[in-house]
C-alpha cells in the first residue's frame, strides 16, 4: 500500500464519507479496493461520471456524504449535471479527481483534458484543493467537504501524478 | 393507450408511500398536478438523471421504497444506468419508464423506441431480473408493487397543466425535511 492512497482513504475516513461513486484510474486503483472492503462505505461503480453525479445527488438527498471518485477526463462528461443538478439544488459533493495529463504524463491523448482541468472548475466557479504530499491529503478531505457542505456545491480535490509517484 | 398522465395517476394512487424521483419538463408538470407532495423530486434540469437520482436515494434510504419515473428518451440518453440497476437491484427500488417514443417536451421529436428499440429488452439484456410491461393502468398500479424496471407505453403528447411554482431549493429542502435528513 502506498502512503499517497493510504492517506486519501484515511482523509475520507476523517471526514466521514459514507457513499463512494467511481469510474477507476489506474492511480486510484489502490484506494478503490480500500474502500470496496471498507463495510461502512457504499461503493457504486458508475458507468459513466455523470451518472456518478446523479447518483450522489441522490445519496445525499437520502443523508449520505457522498464522494465521486474519477479521472480528470470525467470532468467533461459531468458538466450539465454539476451545472443543473448540483448548482442548482444546492447539493454539496465531494469530488476526488486523479489529475492526468499532466508533467509526468505518458499518454498523449491525457493531455488536453490535463490542461483544461483547472480552467474548467475555475469557469464552473469549483473550488479544488491540490494536496501535494499524502500527509496534507489526510486533511483535504475533510476540509473539502466542509467546504462544499457550508456552501451547497460541489468541492474537487485534485491528485496528480506527482502526487501519487509521492510514495 | 393510456395517456402519461393517467399512468402518472396510477402510480401516485397507488404507491402513496413512495417517494418519487421525476424526469424533467411535462412529467414533472402533470406530477405536479395530479399530486403535489414533499416526497416528490421534480428535476429541473440534468436529463437523464433521474434513474441514477433515484437508486442512489434507495440506496441511501433502504427503508423507503423509491420510484424514478422517467421517459425513454432521458433512459436513451443514459443507457448505462440499467447496468447499474442490474448490478445492485436493491429491493426498494423500480423504475418507470413512460414509454411515448418522443421528446414530447420538445415538440414530440420521435426517439429510437418508435421505431425498432425495445427498452424492456435492453434491461433484461443489462441483467435486471424483474421486468415489466403495463398497457393500462389496471396493469401499472399491479407493477408499481414490484422492483426493478415497469415500461409503460403511453400516448404522446402532454396534457395542459401548470408549471410547476416552486423553486429548486423549495423542492429540495421539502423533499430532505420529509426524509428527516438535515438540509
Amino acid at each position: 500500500m502506498t502512503k499517497s492512497s493510504a492517506a486519501v482513504y484515511s482523509g475520507l475516513k476523517r471526514a466521514k464519507i459514507d457513499f463512494v461513486t467511481s469510474v477507476p484510474c489506474v492511480n486510484l486503483k489502490e484506494l478503490l479496493s480500500l474502500l470496496e472492503s471498507d463495510h461502512d462505505i457504499t461503493c457504486i461503480p458508475a458507468t459513466r461520471e455523470e451518472e456518478g453525479i446523479g447518483l450522489c445527488a441522490g445519496a445525499y438527498l437520502g443523508g449520505k456524504r457522498p464522494a465521486i471518485l474519477m479521472q480528470n477526463s470525467g470532468l467533461g462528461n459531468s458538466i450539465n449535471a454539476l451545472a443543473s443538478l448540483d448548482f442548482l439544488y444546492r447539493i454539496p459533493l465531494l469530488m476526488i479527481i486523479s489529475h492526468r495529463g499532466v508533467e509526468g504524463e505518458n499518454i498523449v491523448a491525457q493531455v488536453p483534458m490535463g490542461q483544461l482541468t483547472e480552467p474548467l472548475l475555475n469557469t464552473l466557479g469549483i473550488r479544488w484543493l491540490r494536496p501535494g504530499a499524502p500527509e496534507e491529503a489526510k486533511w483535504a478531505m475533510a476540509e473539502a467537504w466542509n467546504l462544499a457542505r457550508s456552501e451547497g456545491r460541489p468541492v474537487a480535490v485534485l491528485l496528480d501524478i506527482s502526487f501519487w509517484r509521492g510514495a | 393507450m393510456m395517456k402519461r398522465i393517467e399512468a402518472i395517476d396510477a402510480v401516485t394512487s397507488t404507491a402513496r408511500d413512495a417517494l418519487i424521483v421525476c424526469n424533467l419538463g411535462f412529467p414533472c408538470r402533470e406530477l405536479y398536478s395530479v399530486m403535489d407532495r414533499p416526497g416528490n423530486f421534480y428535476m429541473l434540469g440534468s436529463m437523464g438523471l433521474a434513474s441514477s437520482i433515484g437508486l442512489g436515494l434507495a440506496l441511501a434510504r433502504p427503508d423507503r421504497k423509491v420510484i424514478s419515473l422517467d421517459g425513454d428518451g432521458a433512459v436513451l440518453m443514459n443507457l448505462g444506468t440499467l447496468a447499474t440497476i442490474a448490478s445492485f437491484a436493491p429491493d426498494n427500488y423500480l423504475l418507470v419508464i413512460l414509454d411515448n417514443g418522443a421528446y414530447c417536451s420538445t415538440g414530440c421529436q420521435p426517439t429510437a423506441t418508435s421505431r425498432s428499440t425495445d427498452l424492456a429488452e435492453m434491461a433484461r439484456g443489462a441483467g435486471i431480473r424483474e421486468v415489466r410491461a403495463a398497457s393500462n393502468p389496471e396493469e401499472l398500479a399491479e407493477a408499481i408493487m414490484g422492483k426493478g424496471v415497469v415500461v409503460a407505453k403511453v400516448e404522446a403528447g402532454n396534457a395542459e397543466v401548470p408549471v410547476i411554482d416552486l423553486s429548486p431549493e423549495q423542492i429540495r429542502d421539502r423533499f430532505m425535511k420529509s426524509l428527516a435528513v438535515p438540509g
